[in-house]
């Protein structure tokens, strides 16, 4: 196994669940048993975990190997052997590869490297961040506003610290929820008291004596602050697949729809497979269309049908796991089913989004594609159960206070 | 919530599905001190509780309608 993490971790427990007794090796660059993410951009940054306690449950025993702080530097299919950045070298019959991604670092390398600018992604960013966040910085800018920049927004309101987030979209959340639900959750954190900077670029951190300033925006604007959070998303690791033969660019690893790696070629490689951040795959119930996931859910469901398949038990049909997550923002809960991916409609199927209480379900063509909860899981399930059916949309049943006539159909607002 | 410093080697390992978990809560009467929720369904729960609290948390795991919890007692 190629990377310790989510992924990696559910994908041995699954091969040894199926059967198999040999040898196996986790592979992991980070110094740490496999550890859960998600708290480090909420408990961990409001104090309330330290960034060390999310070692991940793991019913694994002694009988597997550990390479832990060590990276994986190359690949060689030919021979079957992965070469280590310690020189050393780790011949296999069976690989999984779920190194992952890692936050995509500020555009301006020097200004990524001053003082009081952050990333999050691994234990150490969310300690290094929390610890700044605990001095009451006088103001803190958060760069990008998709989950990960909502999340640390709504924790420095609760800190009562004050927070502007800054995106270059019209709304929160715009490029996975468009401007329509994107702007009814950013309308909760403007009310939280984020200050809003949309339709916004920063162009430079500004600093003085190695330590971030501010920041300037494209429109010439300067806006002061002690701490910069830049949140924009994430890279692929795969740099060290180059080499390998291995079809892979910063969208991702490209599987089969089983998720055996393809080659430059797209022939499936049958000894190795992906789960993860790190795998883009054909997703069935998208038409095929190659989709690569950065959700937790995701990361085990794949995982787990990985290790399946390297134990050697036949699939019984490809992957295909509805994509779910999660986010708490504040105390603000939003859940997903599916993929708003070229969503032409949307509508409030049940609750008010006044009330911040919701489900919005998307559809495409006619059918339902994704349904987004807020503060609302307990109706998520039935939507996204017409997610996974792809039944016609707009819902025919859907709650008892809203006949179907009353359903606002709204566009979506992707750009 | 305990909070020292040097969680990672804790024996007790927690985690919850949070896509599964549904807020019922039935957790947080099991276990009040390791498992809260926050607003209307904002699950706070603490992924390495200390191992005398072990019993607390096998009835958190065992209370969840949606089987939402797994557990690691590596001392068990
Ligand atoms: C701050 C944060 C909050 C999140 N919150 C949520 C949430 O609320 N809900 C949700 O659904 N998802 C959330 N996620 C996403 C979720 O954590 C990821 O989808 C999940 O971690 C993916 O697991 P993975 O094993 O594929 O990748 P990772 O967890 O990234 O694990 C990959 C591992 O491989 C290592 N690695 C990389 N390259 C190499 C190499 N060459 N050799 C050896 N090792 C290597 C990496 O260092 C890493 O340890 C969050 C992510 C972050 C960062
Ligand atoms: S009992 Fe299960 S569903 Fe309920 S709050 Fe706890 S984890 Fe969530």
């Amino acid at each position: 196994m190629v990377g310790a993490g989510l992924a990696g971790l559910r994908g041995a427990e699954a091969l040894r669940a199926s059967g198999y007794r040999g040898q196996l090796t986790l592979v992991g660059d980070e110094p740490h048993r496999p550890y859960d993410r998600p708290p480090l951009s909420k408990h961990v940054l409001l104090g309330h975990l330290p960034a060390d306690a999310s070692r991940l449950p793991s019913d694994l025993t002694d009988d597997v190997t550990w390479r832990l702080g060590v990276g994986a530097r190359a690949l060689d299919r030919e021979a079957r052997i992965v070469h280590l950045t310690d020189g050393d070298s780790l011949p296999y019959d069976r690989l999984l590869i779920a190194t992952g991604t890692r936050a995509r670092p500020w555009v301006h390398e020097d200004e990524a490297k001053l003082a009081n600018v952050f990333t999050i992604r691994t234990r150490d960013d969310s300690a290094a961040l929390r610890e700044v966040l605990a001095a009451r910085p006088k103001r803190v800018v958060v760069i990008g506003a998709g989950f990960i920049g909502c999340e640390v927004a709504a924790v420095c309101r609760e800190l009562d610290l004050k927070v502007s987030l800054i995106d270059p979209a019209a709304t929160t959340l715009s490029r996975v929820l468009g401007t329509t639900v994107g702007g009814m959750i950013g309308e909760v954190h403007r009310k939280a008291g984020v200050e809003m900077r949309f339709g916004s670029e920063v162009e430079h951190l500004e600093h003085k004596n190695g330590r971030v300033t501010g920041v300037r925006l494209a429109d010439g604007k300067h806006l002061k602050a002690d701490v910069v959070v830049v949140a924009l998303g994430a890279v692929r690791n795969i740099e060290w697949l180059d080499g390998s033969g291995l079809s892979a660019d910063p969208g991702g690893l490209d599987c089969d729809e089983h998720g055996f790696v393809l080659d430059d070629q797209s022939r499936p490689d049958h000894a190795i497979t992906a789960a993860g951040d790190v795998a883009r795959f054909p997703h069935p119930l998208y038409g095929g269309r190659r989709v690569a996931l950065e959700h937790w859910g995701h990361a085990v469901a794949q995982a787990e049908y990985a290790g399946r398949l390297l134990a050697g038990l036949e699939p019984a049909a490809p992957y295909a796991a509805v994509p779910n997550f999660w986010s708490t923002q504040g105390t603000m809960v939003v859940k997903s089913a599916g993929l708003t991916d070229g969503a032409d409609a949307v509508a409030i199927v049940q609750g008010d989004p006044a009330e911040r209480r919701f489900v919005a379900v998307y559809g495409r063509a006619g059918r339902c594609v994704a349904a987004v909860a807020v503060d609302s899981a307990r109706w998520l399930p039935i939507y996204a159960e017409k997610v996974a059916t792809a039944a016609p949309f707009p819902p025919t049943e859907t709650a008892t206070d809203r006949p179907l006539r009353d359903l606002e159909i709204q566009d979506p607002g992707f750009a | 919530m305990p909070s020292d410093m040097t969680r990672d080697a804790a024996p007790l390992r927690v985690s919850v599905d949070l896509n599964l978990c549904q807020a019922y809560a039935q957790c947080c009467y099991a276990a009040p001190r390791h498992f809260r929720i926050d607003g209307r369904e904002a699950l706070f729960y603490d992924p390495a509780p200390s191992a005398a609290d072990r019993v607390d948390i096998e009835r958190a795991r065992l209370a969840c309608p949606v089987q939402a919890i797994r557990v690691e007692d590596s001392q068990a």
